[in-house]
Formats: C-alpha cells, structure tokens, sequence
C-alpha cells in the first residue's frame, strides 16, 4: 500500500460565494466519496478543506537564521489549493481512480508520499 | 557475421521484450531487470560458443536473467525487503521467497508479460515523450544514444527522461499490470498512439539528410505485429498494423538513386511491396468490420485505397475522400483535415482544393505547419497563381528541416519562380 495526497485545487471565488445549502451538499459529496473509497479498498486517512489563501501566511528563510513572515502566497492563479485527502491505495492505478470520484469542479494532483524509511 | 552473432542480434531484437518483461516480474524493479537482462545477453555470448545456441533462446536468456535477479536479492537484503515494488501480489503470495524462487527455477513456465510492460511504459501518467521513450528503450530495447538521434535530442538529455520517467513508474507506483476492461480502449489508445508517433517519426526523419530512419521504422513494425500476436481481436490493433505494412510497402519508391523526395504521384509502383500490401489490405478488411471504424483502421483504409490505385491519377479519390470525412469525426484533427483538402482537390480539381485549404488557414496548428504551406504552394501553382505560389513555396521552405523535402522545395520553387 501506498499513501497519495490528493491536492485539490479549485476557483476560490466559486467557495466564497456558497451558501450554506452550497455547503451542506459539498460536505455531502465529500462524505460520499470517503464511502465509496472504502468500498473499493481504500483508506481515507485524513482530508480537509482549507480556509481560502488570502488567511495564508508564508515563512521562509527557516535555515538563514532570520525567518522571514509575509501574507499570503499571493498567487495570481485562478486555481488555488481549497482541500485535501491523504489516502492510502494499492497503486497508482487504483489511486486515479479515487480521484476521478472526487466532487470537485476543478482538479485533483495526486502525489505519493515519499517513503522516509530508509532508501 | 559469424552465426553466433546472428544468433545474438536476432535474440536481442525477437526476445528483449519477452526476457525483459519476464524478468521485471520477479526483479519488482525496472532498473534491476534492466540490467540483469544486460548481463544476461553477456553470458550468452560465451556460453552460446561453447555449448551452441539453445533451441528457445528467449527462455535461456530469461531464465538466466532471473537467476542474476535472485543473486543480487541474495546479496542486497535492504533490497529484497521491499519487493515486490511493481508487481501486483499473485495468489501464491509474491513476497515469499519460496515465490520467488520458483518463479526463477520453473523454467517451463514463463508468463508472457510482455503486454504488462508496455502499458507500463504508456501509462497515463507519464508524459507522452516519456512513454515513447521508454518504450523505445525497454519494449524495443534500442539505446539511448539511438533513441536520442531519431528525436533529435542530445544523449543526456533522452537519458534523464528515461531515468525520469523509472523514477515516476516506482516512485508514483505505475502498476506493472494489465489496464482493468472499462480502462481497455483508452490505454490501448495510448499505445497504439506511442507505436504511431515512432513509426512516423522514424519515417520523415525530422532533419537530417535521410528520410527513413530504418531502425526506429523497422521496431516499430515489430512491435505492431506484437501487439497483434497478443490482442488479435482488436480492430484497431489491426488497423495500425496494416496502416504501418501499407505505408511500409512504399518504402523503396519514396527516394530516388540520389536520395531525392518522390511524391506518391511519380513513384514507380511495380516496386511496392506487394507481400506488404496483400497482407495490409487483409488486416484492414478485417478493420474496418467493427463500427464505426476507428482512426487507425481508416488511415489503414486510405493507404490500401493508395496502393491499389494502378496509377495515382487512377486513384479512387472520392472513396479517399469519403475515408477522410469518416476521419475526420473519428480523429477531428487539423492535419487530418489538411490532408482531405488535398483529397478534394485531386477528386474535384485544385480550386475546391484551395477553397478547402483556406477554410483551414485560421488553424492556429497549421500556422506553422510546412505542409501546409506547401500543400497551398502546389495548388496555387496548378492554378497558375504562381507569385503566390513563390510566397507559399518560400514560407514552406522557412519551416521544412528534412534536407531532403527541402530539396524538393528548392525544385519547385526553381520552376515556378522561372515561369513568372
């Protein structure tokens, strides 16, 4: 087994202007799709929705001595990262297909986690 | 060549495929197989010598391979504890050394897994520059040096995307598995696509002063007939099969003595291959009795429309054309639609041709596209259009790399520039 993170970037203004009804059927989707991975052999370890980027703070310079702290990462792009999912699967194969049942209107990258273990 | 040298090479380009494919299975690492498979070949050459050659050279070689993959698990344990890494978990249970060493000693037993590595090397997930290198390199075991010369691409830069993409196949887990049935038809498409693409790219020779690149043509026909050998039933497994034996067939007409372009109109046609295009036409017959009738099938459809015309101005255009307004829904592409403008042109004359042409000209694809250009040239010059004609010769010749198209350019542009 594998675990991937799903990073799903979508349109946060499409978030911003959701109402509570838009939520309630967002969570919804979403705890059907933790369903359905269960019941393809899968496992939902974790997974989260994320306040929009304009609540981000970025650090950096960790190794300098004198960390630096700004707002925001102030990305132009359209798409930013709105959620995610840590999910544990055979493979790749297996892992896309988790992915094509996300209810998202935007898109999912799906990466592995890197095996720290040694090697 | 000495026999064994013969032996050798014909093994090297009959069984890489097999013996590597046979060998990833137990190795449960790409890189390791690679190179056991490599060494494997080495000691061919002197236990060949001495003993003969054996009478199923893959399966020596396999069986070999696999024995250096069970000593480097002997003598690298960090290794052999994270295997498998590929390889999906049989019912026997992959990970028990009882496995895997009856997997190596059950000589008479060799799974042809030949299919599990090349939807590996197409998967979805690798770029598609990345699947057509790997496959190159590990389906038919071509160098990276070679690989490199037919994409025009400097040695290190086609070795990195290889190891990129191994990278990708263990890191991200590409499973070395068949693709599940709902999943059939679009990874078979990718294949085919990645097969095509070397066929072609083999067959203009980008740049450079030939215009077929014999080795990356000739891999890619054996690797069409493998597919072949192992999805039979599928059309389109035919369809591209018969397109490359119809394309193929020309061969020997499309250069003359000194190398100089011959366009389909002027090629002498008592030198096809006519074994070539008795076997395209059968495959493609068969083809076409699925509907509707995919891309490969109706390229495969319009080449036999080509090879069995007795003279190019005897040709059944109305049939090319109708294959092309069939295409052209199955694989709406701008080149497709390029190609069936020329098609109108030879079935209604240059005019409607142009008319064609110049619906198309808004492509953004086909700005910069030197058939394009050069298609328009040709008929801008039956016409009797011929300054711009000369426009469209000298910005066809802006955008050609072939040394040779360019030539032919040169000579057109030449006849007409005279004529004005």
């Amino acid at each position: 087994m594998t675990q991937y993170l799903y990073m799903i970037y979508g349109d946060e203004s499409q978030l911003a202007d959701a109402t509570a009804e838009d939520w309630a059927l967002m969570l919804k989707a979403h705890g059907e799709f933790s369903e359905q991975v269960a019941k393809l052999g899968g496992t939902v370890v974790d997974g989260n929705a994320l306040q929009p980027t304009s609540t981000s703070t970025t650090v950096r310079g960790q190794m300098s001595g004198t960390p630096s702290v700004t707002d925001g990462p102030f990305a132009e792009t359209k798409e930013a990262m709105g959620g995610y999912y840590l999910i544990e699967a055979t493979d790749l194969d297996q892992a896309i297909s988790f992915a094509k049942l996300v209810p998202t209107t935007g898109c999912v990258e799906v990466r592995p986690i890197a095996d720290t273990a040694g090697g | 060549m000495t026999s064994l040298q013969q032996a050798l090479d014909d093994a090297y380009r009959r069984e890489w495929a097999f013996v590597l494919a046979a060998t990833v299975r137990v190795a449960g690492d790409i890189d390791l197989a690679e190179e056991c498979v490599q060494e494997a070949f080495v000691s061919a050459i002197d236990a060949w010598a001495k003993n003969g050659v054996p009478d199923k050279p893959g399966a020596w070689l396999t069986t070999t391979a696999r024995r250096k993959v069970l000593d480097a698990h002997r003598r690298d344990k960090t290794l052999r504890a994270k295997l498998p890494l590929l390889v999906e978990p049989d019912a026997e249970g992959a990970n028990s050394d009882n496995w895997l060493e009856g997997a190596v000693l059950n000589d008479s037993v060799v799974p042809d897994d030949r299919l599990r590595l090349i939807f590996t090397c197409c998967h979805p997930a690798l770029a598609h520059e990345t699947q057509v290198a790997l496959t190159l390199r590990l389906v038919c075991g071509l160098s990276t040096q070679r690989i490199a010369r037919a994409f025009l691409v400097s040695e290190p830069t086609m070795a990195a995307r290889i190891t990129r993409g191994k990278k990708k196949i263990k890191g991200a887990r590409i499973p070395f598995r068949l693709p599940q049935p709902a999943d059939l038809a679009e990874r078979l498409d990718a294949v085919l696509s990645v097969i095509h693409l070397f066929f072609t790219a083999g067959h203009t020779a980008s740049s450079g002063e030939t215009l077929v690149d014999e080795a990356v043509v000739d891999r890619a026909i054996d690797m069409s007939r493998m597919l072949y050998e192992l999805l039979p039933e599928e059309p389109e497994v035919q369809g591209l099969l018969a397109l490359l034996m119809l394309t193929d067939a020309r061969k020997a007409t499309r250069t003359g003595p000194d190398g100089e372009l011959v366009l389909l109109a002027d090629q002498d046609r008592t030198q096809w291959n006519v074994q070539q295009i008795v076997e395209g036409t059968q495959l493609v017959t068969a083809a076409l009795t699925r509907r509707p009738a995919g891309r490969f099938a109706l390229q495969a459809a319009i080449a036999g429309t080509h090879a069995q015309a007795p003279t190019y101005a005897a040709t059944d255009w109305s049939q090319i054309v109708g294959l092309y307004d069939l295409l052209l829904v199955a694989w709406p592409t701008p080149v497709v639609a390029l190609n069936r403008a020329v098609a109108v042109s030879m079935a209604e004359g240059p005019q409607r041709g142009l008319d064609e042409l110049d619906l198309l000209s808004e492509h953004a694809g086909l700005a910069n596209y030197v058939y394009f250009a050069a298609s328009r040239a040709d008929l801008l010059r039956q016409l009797g259009r011929n300054d711009e004609a000369v426009a469209a010769y000298e910005q066809a010749l802006r955008l050609v790399e072939n040394e040779i198209e360019r030539d032919y350019l040169d000579s057109r542009l030449l006849e007409v520039g005279q004529i004005t």
